[in-house]
């Protein structure tokens, strides 16, 4: 069974993740990583990640990883989750505004602070709990119901180029919540707090082989 | 269609152990939290709150064994609350596999610990616990004060602006206790409920007082409230979370159903 390395840049919970991927595959050799050889060697990388943008980048930018990401972005099946997609696009207007690794071309944008639901309450910020996903055809969709709800958690979201939504949520207007090109996957939800969906994602990613 | 409304199975753990009678049937160890989370995560859990009301400080390193065994078997939100009073604490429950943690009384004690751990660890895990009640006289406008102790110590602050302030200070969501209910199975503070869940920006989880389906559903239509919890009514298997979800769904409001 192929390697997976779960990049440990010290945001987030990381062994949910780890555990995740081990349940969803038993026999993957599951890594938790914080070097650059450890993220290169591995067959496939998953880039996680909660908290504010600003201290991911510095993170990631201290650690000498920023460029890794990229190296892997265009090398290897590669899963960005939450925090990790976000920091995927070109820059977010977090903390002020913060640029990003630019590996998707697009912004990521806070949820207008005016939100109503449809009985007129104000929407709360963050988005948080399981919502439905609107897949776009994907490998990594497979043998997952479509609509199927998965765990959110999050105030900020992704504006990319149309060509790489690989789903769609309504909270309430629709917006990217997969991006995919090439090797790339990410998504703004939790698979490893979703249950029976988030755990065959994770299964299906480990699994992948780059192709779309 | 949209966000599901949630509905959070609370555990009182002692010492390692779930307390509170619990009489399923299919269950070996009833008192093992390990295996009650498992239950109820297959019934449709759409997270899991752990309480921890171990007495002694040296018995909480019990909790973490508990949210690492929960956590490599149960892939759903799990949040652990109780004793939570140090940035070391909260470390050690993330680290075990919890995704957020409760802090009650450290905030009220020290409120800045809220903004310190939200800085630290981002507000998505940090869920403020409100224990509110009622002071105000019947025929007076409703007004609501924060007690700590369980309920027996007055702190002399307004629940709603508690709520707000917590709110500002990095509180990602808020779970809101009615003393005047809990453990009463008369149902929500809906007033209280409402009055908070439409005064802040985040997610509110409303608790105490459930003792029937029919109060969950209240808890979202006329409370307003984002999530229920519960204990007693999924402990003792009166229901299960299933039938709590098609209620819920029967009467309008969005869930998971699994």
């Amino acid at each position: 069974m192929s390697s997976v390395a779960v990049i440990d840049y010290g945001m987030g919970n990381l062994h949910s993740i780890a555990k995740a991927l081990q349940h969803a595959v038993p026999e993957a050799d599951v890594r938790i990583v914080s070097d650059a050889d450890g993220i290169l060697d591995a067959d496939r990388v998953v880039f996680p990640g909660v908290g504010a943008i600003r201290d991911c980048m510095q993170a990631l930018n201290q650690l000498g990883l920023s460029v890794v990401i990229r190296q892997v972005a265009k090398t290897k099946p590669l899963l960005g989750i939450c925090l990790g997609m976000q920091a995927l696009l070109t820059d977010s207007e977090e903390n002020g505004g913060t640029e990003c690794l630019n590996v998707f071309a697009g912004h990521v944008v806070h949820f207008p602070a005016s939100l109503k639901d449809s009985d007129g309450n104000n929407l709360k910020i963050p988005h948080m709990g399981w919502n439905q996903v609107h897949q776009l055809k994907h490998p990594l969709w497979s043998d997952i119901p479509q609509d199927s709800r998965f765990y959110f958690v999050h105030s900020y979201y992704a504006q990319p180029d149309a060509a790489v939504v690989a789903a769609t949520t309504e909270y309430p207007d629709a917006f990217a919540c997969a991006l995919a090109q090439d090797n790339i996957f990410a998504v703004q939800f939790h698979p490893e707090k979703s249950q029976t969906a988030g755990l065959q994602l994770l299964k299906n990613f480990l699994h992948w082989d780059g192709q779309v | 269609m949209g966000l599901a409304k949630r509905i959070i199975p609370c555990l009182d753990v002692d010492n390692g152990r779930v307390v509170k009678g619990v009489k399923f049937v299919d269950i070996r160890d009833a008192g093992d939290p390990v295996e009650i989370a498992r239950r109820y995560d297959r019934e449709g859990a759409d997270e899991i709150t752990f309480l921890d009301i171990t007495a002694t400080h040296h018995d909480r390193e019990t909790m973490v064994h508990v949210v690492e065994q929960v956590a490599g078997e149960v892939f759903i939100p799990l949040t652990v609350g109780g004793g939570i009073r140090t940035l070391e604490d909260i470390r050690r429950m993330l680290n075990a596999g919890a995704d957020k943690v409760g802090i009650n009384s450290a905030a009220v004690f020290n409120p800045e610990f809220v903004r310190e751990a939200a800085r630290r660890f981002g507000s998505q895990c940090i869920v403020v616990a409100i224990d509110a009640k009622k002071i105000s006289q019947t025929g007076d406008a409703n007004r609501w004060e924060i007690f700590t102790h369980g309920g027996r110590k007055p702190t002399g602050i307004d629940a709603i602006f508690w709520a707000k302030k917590m709110v500002d200070y990095g509180a990602g969501e808020i779970l809101l206790t009615s003393m005047d209910r809990d453990g009463t199975r008369e149902g929500f503070d809906l007033p209280l409920t409402r009055a908070i869940s439409t005064a802040v920006s985040v997610p509110v989880i409303a608790s105490g007082g459930v003792g029937n389906l029919d109060h969950l559903a209240d808890g979202i239509i006329k409370g307003k409230a984002d999530a229920v919890l519960a204990a007693s009514i999924f402990h003792f298997a009166e229901y299960s979370i299933g039938q709590a979800k098609e209620r819920m769904a029967s009467l309008g409001i969005e869930v998971r159903l699994t």
